[in-house]
Formats: C-alpha cells, sequence, structure tokens
C-alpha cells in the first residue's frame, strides 16, 4: 500500500492547487474498490442514504474521508504528510435489498488513526461529525471490525462469565434477576421488603431501574444499605449467593466512585451503570475499578433506542454492544425476542454471540458484516429482560442456552401471592426447563408439558401459569434485519 | 435451606441422575465429586472426592463413585460436577445427596 501512496503523490509534484475536488477523485484514496482490507485495519461497514443525485461512489468516499483524514475542500498543508498512510477508503460498495435509494459502503481505516485504549476517541473518529454530513440523507453504521491489535489495548469485561460463575456457585443454567418495582417512588427500607421478599423466594438478583439514583424519596446511600441487609438475610436463609445490581450512575465520576466505594465496603458483589448516559469514558473509568475491586458491573442500556431504533439513520445495536464488550461490563441488557421489547430474533441473537463467544464470523443472515475475533477477552452475560414471565422459560432457554441472565420484572412482582411466590415459580419453571432439556427433551414442542408437570410439586408455579396463560406481545419490530436477503443472494 | 441448581425440584432419582450424568459424559465434560460437611454459601472448595474421573466413559462408572462417596460420607452434601477444561471451569453442578437429618 505505501508504494502505491507514493507513485501517488507524485500527482502533486505542482504543488497546491486550492478548490473542491470529488472525494472519489483518484489519488484521494477515498474511494478504492481495489483495495485489500489489511489484518490491522478497522473495518466499518455503513447503511449510506445519499442525497438525490449524488454518485454512489462520491457518497461513499466522502463517508470514508469525512470519518478519517478529509475535508470539503483541500488544504496546502495535505502535502505535509502522507495521504495514503491515513485515509480512510471504501473498498466495496453493495446495494441494500429492496432499497433503491441505500447502499452497503464497506470502509477500512488504517490502525494509526486510532489511539490505543480510547473508545471517545474511536467513536469521534468513525462516528463523529460524518453523521451530520449535507450530502446525505442518512446514514448508520450497521457493524465494526476491531482488529486484535487494537482490541489488545482494552481488557474488557471486569470479570467475565465464568469468575462470575465461580465466585457465585451458580453452574448449568441461566442466572435470574428481576426489577424492582415501582420503579420511583418507594422509601428505602420498603424498597429493601422487595428486594428481600424476590432474593429468598428463589432469584438470583434483583436490580435497580436505570432512573434509580439518589432521589429525594430514596437517597442513594439508604437504599444500598437496605439493599444489602436485603441480600444478606436472603442469602443465610437461603443458603445461596444473592445480589443486587446497585446503580451507581451519578452526575459526576468522583460521586459514582463514592457510590462505588460504598457499595463495596457494604459486601455488595455487583453494581450497575447506564453505560450509554453516563459516556463511554465515564463507563471505562468504571469498569477498571470493578475489575481493580472485584466487583462484578452490570450495564444497562438506557437511550440505546435513540440511537439503534431507527433503519435508515444511527448505529446499530450491536456495534454499542461490541463497544460495551471491549470497554467492559459482566452483563449487558440485550433484548428477549419473546417479550414487550423491540428486537429481531436473528439480530438479537448474532449480538449474543458477540458478547459471549470467543469468535463470530461474518453471517448477513444475522446482521454481522464482519469476522470478530475477540482474541480471550472474557464474555459478558446478555441480559433478556421485558415482558417475560414463566410461559416464556422453554423458548427463552432455547434461546439462550445457559450464558444469560434472566430477569423477570412483572412477571415476579405480578404474582398474586406476591413477589416470593412469584420468585419460586420463575426458578422452578427455570429448572424444571433445564433439567427437562439435559434430558434431551425438546423444549419448544415439549414446553407446555414440562412446566405443567413441573407445577404438580408448585403451587406458586401452577398459580404464575395462569396468571399469564394469555399475555404476549406481538407487534412488527421496526428495526427488521434486510441483510438476510444479501446472504441468499450470495449462495 | 437450597443448594443451588435443581435444588428447587423435588430429590431426583436415580435414573433421573443417571441422565445428567450421561448429558455430562455426552458434551464431553469431565465428571467430578465434591462433598461438604456443612453447607456455606461462601465457600468455593469443598472436598473433592478423589480426582475428577478424567477417564469415565460410562454413566455406571461415575454412579459408583457417588455410592462410595455417600457410604463415606452419609452426612455431607454431595455434589456432581461437570468441567470444561476448555472452557476452564464447571458447567453444571448440583447437589444429588443431602445429609440425612436435613434431608427434605
Amino acid at each position: 500500500m505505501r508504494d502505491q501512496g507514493h507513485s501517488n503523490n507524485h500527482h502533486n509534484h505542482r504543488g497546491f492547487q486550492a478548490g473542491v475536488q470529488d472525494y472519489s477523485a483518484a489519488g484521494r484514496y477515498y474511494y478504492d474498490p481495489d483495495y485489500q482490507p489489511q489484518p490491522t485495519d478497522v473495518l466499518a461497514a455503513f447503511r449510506v442514504t445519499p442525497q438525490d443525485g449524488v454518485p454512489w461512489e462520491e457518497a461513499a468516499a466522502a463517508v470514508a474521508a469525512e470519518s478519517s483524514s478529509g475535508t470539503w475542500t483541500t488544504v496546502w498543508s495535505d502535502l505535509l504528510t502522507d495521504q495514503a498512510r491515513y485515509a480512510g477508503r471504501t473498498y466495496r460498495i453493495e446495494a441494500v435489498p429492496g432499497r433503491e435509494d441505500q447502499f452497503f459502503a464497506y470502509i477500512a481505516y488504517p490502525l494509526d488513526l486510532f489511539e490505543e485504549g480510547s473508545m471517545a476517541n474511536l467513536m469521534s473518529s468513525v462516528v463523529g461529525n460524518v453523521f451530520g454530513f449535507k450530502a446525505l440523507k442518512a446514514l448508520r453504521l450497521e457493524d465494526i471490525h476491531i482488529p486484535p491489535v487494537l482490541l489488545k489495548t482494552y481488557q474488557g469485561p471486569p470479570h467475565g462469565i465464568q469468575v462470575e460463575r465461580d465466585r457465585l456457585n451458580k453452574y448449568g443454567r441461566p442466572l435470574l434477576g428481576g426489577t424492582m418495582k415501582p420503579k420511583l417512588g418507594l422509601s428505602a427500607k420498603n424498597y429493601g421488603r422487595v428486594v428481600y421478599e424476590a432474593l429468598r423466594g428463589g432469584l438470583d438478583f434483583t436490580k435497580d431501574d436505570e432512573n434509580i439514583t439518589s432521589q429525594p424519596f430514596m437517597r442513594w446511600y439508604d437504599r444500598f444499605r437496605f439493599v444489602m441487609d436485603a441480600v444478606k438475610k436472603a442469602e443465610a436463609e437461603t443458603g445461596e449467593r444473592k445480589g443486587h445490581f446497585l446503580n451507581v450512575t451519578a452526575g459526576d465520576m468522583e460521586e459514582m466512585y463514592r457510590r462505588a466505594e460504598a457499595a463495596k465496603e457494604l459486601e455488595a458483589p455487583v453494581i450497575m451503570v447506564d453505560y450509554l448516559t453516563v459516556g463511554f469514558t465515564a463507563f471505562t473509568s468504571l469498569s477498571k475499578w470493578c475489575r481493580d475491586n472485584g466487583v462484578f458491573l452490570h450495564a444497562h442500556r438506557a437511550m440505546h433506542a435513540v440511537i439503534d431504533r431507527q433503519r435508515n439513520h444511527g448505529i446499530h445495536w450491536r456495534v454499542l454492544a461490541k463497544w460495551c464488550r471491549i470497554v467492559g461490563a459482566d452483563h449487558l441488557h440485550n433484548g428477549t425476542v419473546v417479550g414487550k421489547l423491540e428486537g429481531d430474533r436473528a439480530s438479537t441473537m448474532g449480538v449474543a454471540d458477540l458478547l459471549r463467544k470467543d469468535f463470530v464470523e461474518r453471517d448477513m443472515s444475522r446482521g454481522i458484516f464482519f469476522d470478530q475475533p475477540w482474541v480471550s477477552m472474557p464474555g459478558i452475560f446478555p441480559v433478556a429482560s421485558g415482558g417475560i414471565h414463566v410461559w416464556h422459560m422453554p423458548e427463552l432457554v432455547h434461546i439462550y442456552g445457559d450464558d444469560a441472565i434472566l430477569q423477570f420484572g412483572g412477571g415476579t412482582l405480578g404474582h398474586p401471592w406476591g413477589n416470593t411466590a412469584g420468585a419460586t415459580a420463575n426458578r422452578v419453571a427455570l429448572e424444571a426447563v433445564i433439567k427437562a432439556r439435559n434430558e434431551g427433551r425438546d423444549l419448544l414442542r415439549e414446553g407446555t408439558d414440562i412446566l405443567m408437570n413441573a407445577a404438580k410439586h408448585s403451587p406458586e408455579l401452577k398459580l404464575a401459569l395462569e396468571t399469564w396463560k394469555d399475555i404476549r406481545f406481538e407487534f412488527q419490530t421496526v428495526d427488521a434485519l434486510d441483510t438476510a436477503a444479501l446472504e441468499a443472494e450470495a449462495k | 435451606m437450597y443448594t443451588e441448581t435443581f435444588s428447587y425440584l423435588p430429590p431426583m432419582t436415580r435414573p433421573e441422575i443417571e441422565k445428567q450424568v450421561q448429558y455430562i459424559l455426552d458434551h464431553h465434560w469431565i465428571p467430578g465429586i465434591e462433598y461438604t460437611p456443612e453447607l456455606d454459601p461462601y465457600n468455593s472448595f469443598w472436598h473433592m472426592w478423589k480426582l475428577p474421573f478424567f477417564d469415565a466413559t460410562q454413566v455406571a462408572d461415575v454412579m459408583k463413585e457417588l455410592d462410595a462417596c455417600q457410604k463415606a460420607n452419609p452426612d455431607s452434601f454431595i455434589k456432581l460436577t461437570g468441567y470444561d477444561n476448555k472452557r476452564q471451569g464447571q458447567v453444571l453442578s448440583f447437589v444429588v445427596h443431602k445429609p440425612r437429618i436435613q434431608a427434605k
């Protein structure tokens, strides 16, 4: 590549020529269909919707330029550097199936554009100014490949799935959680009561909601103390390890550290952060604190839908999720496929693999544009949460397998006998399903039978099955995958 | 008191335990047996009953060891474990025997 670059520089031997050149002009590198991506390049796939009349090559080159070294006009100081070394290159263009106004642009960025260990820098480059670029109607980052040389400048999840299982002695099944409700307005003691009842009934974890921080009705330290009383008491009574995701999200980093330190002093095994609203730099700092202090980190994705929901503009969830693994949380919310929240099943499960596996290969039927080696970075527990209840258990286990956290908020607290019974119902259902799966039974076909049989020795489960027998959430997904057609075409 | 996975179900019958052993063997995980006289959720290290059974291929091999462990430690909690050495961790673990006085 370098050689090609030097020869192209000879075009400039007559000196600086002011003016506006096409981004895709020969010698500007930004559009180069012959380019072979290097193993050290960061690769990005964008969905581009150009303004009417803008040729695809030009729009694609503009995206590469504006997200790397270029600007709208030529500048004399371009000639002081080696443009070939710092230019992002669109090396491939692909039509979006069924959309005449959109295409996918594959862009390769040289490693030298990025600072080691700085997600803020990576984001400012790849999804910085370019999203407001006038020649485009809309732009969406669909996927990103981080090469191992750059990935290794991050440490990822503070502890990872296996360490958490080993510390908490929970094997061979998904972990069970529940968000405490009402979300806002409980006093600290009442809140601790709700936690205690759910944990002693059989949940592994309970959880603060994303917008609970330290409001006047319940200041953070009061909540932390009552919650940890509840956790300790439930552990003593059940003989099992328990935890509550204490949300340390706060207005500044110093305050987050104060709350995290207090949680650790109270022997909380896990804390929680809203990783998008606090920002990636604060999230990175907190992740490092968790690794150093032996505390697990639960990441809530509040605000993600602002960024990822529209199909033609923003950043796809799989990218936000990859960035979360790179910077590092131990749990991350990832939709349920079966509950009340948005999520296309193939796409959601593609993301679950990106969170858990050590190598994920390109698979357009799941919207995965690039191979991604994780080079031994620990995995994250995906959290399935939102509108799920006992009837969903066989399908959830079938879809997610063991390495997930299944969170039943309303599905625990909404039990007619209260949350202890609700928790027990979920725990019995989960264990019955796991036992049946291990025995070789088909969870999708025999799910009802497995649950009904388990209910014979669990009145709590029997009533839960009765209560939620008709609840389904079936709306069409807004962000449906349209990459599957590309996969089909290729075959 | 509960003992994690499967402890919210009725105690397993012998054929049911055998099916879980088969599940471990089918995945080429390494079966093992651990026991402890006292239940403490913060205890990461129960006593090992012999070494993990690296060479076990038959359910009966494992059941024989479970019986022997139970006979030698009737007043202990005894658990069956499945260990995955690629992942470097247990992937299944559940208590198959409780002390006589505490058994439900």
